[in-house]
């Protein structure tokens, strides 16, 4: 069977964990053997937060620089920080609006411009998905479904044999009922808009990159 | 119905390693489980919580480890399978009772659940508790996937009762906190009462009992190490002369390295579950067969020494090596890449890697350190202690979330060794200094371990102030409750402490409790701390707000905004308070209102008044 190694990695709050668990819940599901791992304690205090899925056999919960298959970044940073999990083969797939550390704010460091860092990670690996994920979860009428969108976006890539149906289904009994309704349509979204950005594999559309909100722009 | 509870035998499910511990506990008929929680082994007491609710089970959340772990001993030696829970620092709180509970031993099944932390994710220190296994005499099991946390739980109770001792079950934060395939067994019901038969000539330890204790505990180790050689909990996969002896998660790393390497057929891999006694019989037939064998053990070189002790008994003269082939340290958790390049050097065998690209010139980044939450009470306290104090007081801490306070601008961090030591080490700062000292405990801390430290103050005449940080929750380690809290709410009826009444009771003349929300009112108070020639104790009492929210205790938050006609860009907000709800947006300070929760501290302290509250 073949297996895959991916990266999650946000910060606290953006819901990465959840995002990993349902995709070794629809893994497990599918017949696919899985492994999340997962560190707790500070993911509420605005630190990063990194999570990893392993499957198809791999049984170590942990990914070693350079080995990641996918990485999935929710926020450009934290994309950019978790690059030393990457081949030249792996494909990053990153939400596009920044969430600047506070440390930003007391000037103990500068955000940097949002089209210098995705340009960054275009020329290292070779397929990257870049979309505005907090603008689509937005659209999917809940800002907190940014991690379905970058769950439905992991899927649209087709870079697992995981299908959208068996991740649908994972949501609607794993998640609360009451954002059922936004999370599938934020998982759509999501799915779209990886496939309309995965057929620009070599370039990534700067329309895409620019829409994004960016706030303390500099 | 908890979902550790459903009776289906067979079905299968991703479950945390944490869960898959309880319920292997449920199938192994628990009656009695207690703790004090700690990250990494903080969510299997909250699953035990609920599931207490639901059953027969009684759990509890005592005061500390070495509490728990007495508790437990009571319920053990009346009959009942029970469970302690802790992470790794917390059995140094507890090695008091378990050395001599190793000699009177147990009668129902006694499981003590030990969470190691390789590379410190949230602890003081990277200890190697596998040490207590050979201090106390303990049989030690470790496990390496979510499956084998549970059956092993059963086995281990298992053990316990065969060899009348409680079993350390060590595990790791990586163990804990991965989420892995698991397959039901059954549920086995609990025995709602045992007995206690009284033989006091055993259970009461005064010397002359205790010289023939030891004696007996000496003897039950040679019967566990003749389980240990038998166990299937201690096997070797593979036919191969390369040997790679290693333990719980590294077994992952080895396999998953072996796989890659693709040299199944050049090795064979023992591992140790029951890794407490040594199987020394099991190990020297294994060594005799192999060329080489390397040790894949994450910390302390425990195996690795052994291994060779035993090599040389039996005149074996294979290399045997481990630590400092290929990466593999003393220090931090190991990863698949590391272990595998260990293999390749060692054993000398190819591997065309991944192409990784070149990094330099990534733009630099900031960092993004944790910090303590919007509307966290813990920074106003720290405000008011700062205006008053000046940055030249000794700040002993101590740990919870606090201890952020340590970053920058709060900075009020100065010393913390481990629970309880911001009390008992002010007593020493004071009196070898003639700085200032102001020390923070939280209040789920101070009940664990201040309560001695501040007796020693008071009986010895120390001065100094100590704040307890009362938040009315355990708040880092996810919300659990503590003597101090109200847990009406909760669904269950216990009784609650007042601290202010323990701080008195334990003869402090000079107590306060503050708001630290009011901050000119909490600088008042801080200020006569400073005046009173003596011990001083502020409690500082406000709710932590994320666990308000999550326990529906939370009022619609009113956020604030800078009002820029009135702000003149002091900025003493956010280099003061460093709330995470402001930014700079144009140079100026702005608050994003969806972190906002209106705590207001901010508004109090702008010397324009440039801080208001939004209009609703």
């Amino acid at each position: 069977m073949k297996s895959w190694r991916l990266v999650f990695t946000g910060v606290g709050g953006q819901g990465n964990l959840l995002a990993s668990r349902l995709l070794g819940e629809a893994a497990l599901s599918a017949g696919i053997p899985a492994v999340v791992s997962e560190i707790h304690g500070m993911a509420q205090r605005g630190g990063i937060v990194e999570s990893a899925v392993l499957l198809g056999g791999v049984t170590s919960p942990v990914v070693s620089n350079g080995e990641a298959d996918v990485l999935i970044g929710f926020e450009p940073v934290e994309t950019l920080r978790a690059l030393n999990k990457c081949n030249i083969n792996t494909l990053v797939i990153t939400n596009t609006c920044p969430l600047p550390p506070f440390t930003a704010a007391i000037g103990q460091g500068v955000y940097p411009p949002l089209n210098d860092m995705l340009r960054f990670v275009k020329k290292k690996v070779k397929k990257v998905i870049a979309l505005d994920g907090n603008a689509l979860a937005d659209k999917a009428g809940n800002p907190l479904s940014l991690n379905i969108v970058m769950l439905g976006a992991l899927i649209g890539s087709k870079a697992l044999t995981i299908s959208a149906e068996d991740v649908k289904k994972t949501i609607s009994t794993s998640t609360k009922q009451t954002f059922l309704e936004s999370n599938l349509k934020a998982f759509d979204l999501g799915f779209r808009d990886s496939q309309k950005n995965g057929n620009q594999i070599d370039k990534v559309s700067l329309h895409v990159l620019e829409a994004g909100n960016i706030p303390g722009k500099n | 119905m908890h979902k550790l509870l459903t009776d289906s035998p067979g079905m299968e499910t991703l479950l945390l390693g944490n869960e898959a511990i309880v319920r292997g506990a449920l199938e192994a008929g628990i009656s009695f489980a207690t703790c004090y929680p700690g990250t990494p082994s903080s969510e299997i007491s909250d699953q035990f919580f609920q599931i207490s609710k639901e059953t027969e089970l009684y759990f509890e959340y005592s005061t500390n480890e070495k509490v728990a772990l007495e508790v437990g001993a009571g319920a053990a030696v009346c009959g009942l399978r029970t469970m302690v829970i802790m992470k790794h620092v917390g059995l140094n709180v507890a090695a008091d009772p378990l050395m001599t509970l190793a000699y009177v031993g147990i009668k129902g099944g006694m499981v003590i659940i030990n969470a190691d932390d390789p590379s410190l994710f949230s602890s003081q220190n990277e200890q190697d508790n596998r040490y207590y296994a050979r201090l106390s005499g303990l049989p030690m099991l470790e496990p390496t996937n979510t499956q084998e946390m549970k059956d092993m739980t059963v086995a281990a109770f298992d053990l316990s009762e065969d060899l009348k001792l409680p079993v350390i079950f060590r595990t790791t934060t990586r163990l804990n906190h991965i989420r892995g395939a698991v397959r039901f067994g059954k549920l086995k019901p609990s025995q709602k009462k045992g007995t206690f038969q009284k033989d006091p000539f055993h259970f009461v330890t005064v010397p002359a009992v205790s010289r023939n204790l030891h004696k007996l505990l000496l003897e039950k180790y040679d019967l566990s190490l003749a389980m240990s050689e038998k166990s299937p909990l201690n096997r070797i996969i593979g036919k191969g002369s390369w040997g790679i002896v290693t333990n719980g998660v590294s077994f992952n790393y080895v396999n998953d390295a072996v796989s890659d390497l693709g040299i199944f057929e050049r090795v064979s891999i023992l591992c140790l579950g029951f890794s407490w006694p040594m199987p020394a019989d099991l190990i020297t037939r294994f060594l005799k067969q192999m060329e080489k064998v390397l040790v894949v053990e994450e910390l302390e070189p425990i195996i690795e020494n052994e291994l060779k002790a035993i090599a040389q008994e039996s005149g074996i003269t294979i290399p045997v090596k481990g630590k400092g082939t290929g990466g593999l340290s003393r220090l931090f958790e190991y990863d698949p890449g590391m272990v595998r390049n260990a293999i390749i050097e060692y054993f000398g065998c190819d591997y065309k890697g991944h192409k990784i690209p070149d990094l330099s010139g990534i733009p630099e980044l900031p960092a993004r350190p944790p910090g303590l939450c919007p509307g966290c009470p813990h920074r106003a306290t720290y405000y008011a202690v700062k205006e008053v104090y000046g940055p030249d007081a000794i700040h002993p801490t101590d740990i919870g979330c606090y201890t952020l306070g340590l970053l920058p601008p709060v900075s009020m961090a100065d010393f913390v060794i481990c629970m309880g030591s911001s009390v008992s080490s002010s007593c020493g700062f004071s009196q070898a200094s003639d700085q200032k000292v102001v020390s923070f405990i939280g209040d789920s801390t101070f009940f664990h371990s201040g309560i001695t430290g501040l007796i020693n103050a008071v009986h010895n005449n120390h001065k100094f102030t100590l704040v307890i940080l009362d938040n009315g929750t355990t708040a880092m380690t996810g919300h659990q409750p503590h003597p101090g809290v109200d847990t009406s709410h909760m669904g269950v009826d216990l009784t609650r402490i007042s601290i202010e009444d323990v701080v008195r009771g334990c003869g402090v003349k000079d107590v306060h409790v503050a708001r630290p929300f009011k901050i000119k009112k909490t600088i008042e108070t801080v200020k006569a701390t400073m005046e009173y020639d003596g011990l001083s104790v502020i409690i500082s009492k406000e709710m932590c707000p994320l666990f308000a929210k999550n326990a529906g205790h939370f009022k619609k938050p009113r956020p604030f905004y800078v009002n820029h006609e009135k702000c003149k860009n002091h900025r003493d907000c956010i280099n003061k308070l460093a709330c995470p709800a402001m930014f700079l947006e144009e140079n100026m300070v702005e608050i994003d209102r969806n972190l906002c929760i209106g705590c207001s501290v901010c508004a109090q302290i702008c010397p324009e008044n440039a801080i208001l509250p939004l209009k609703k």
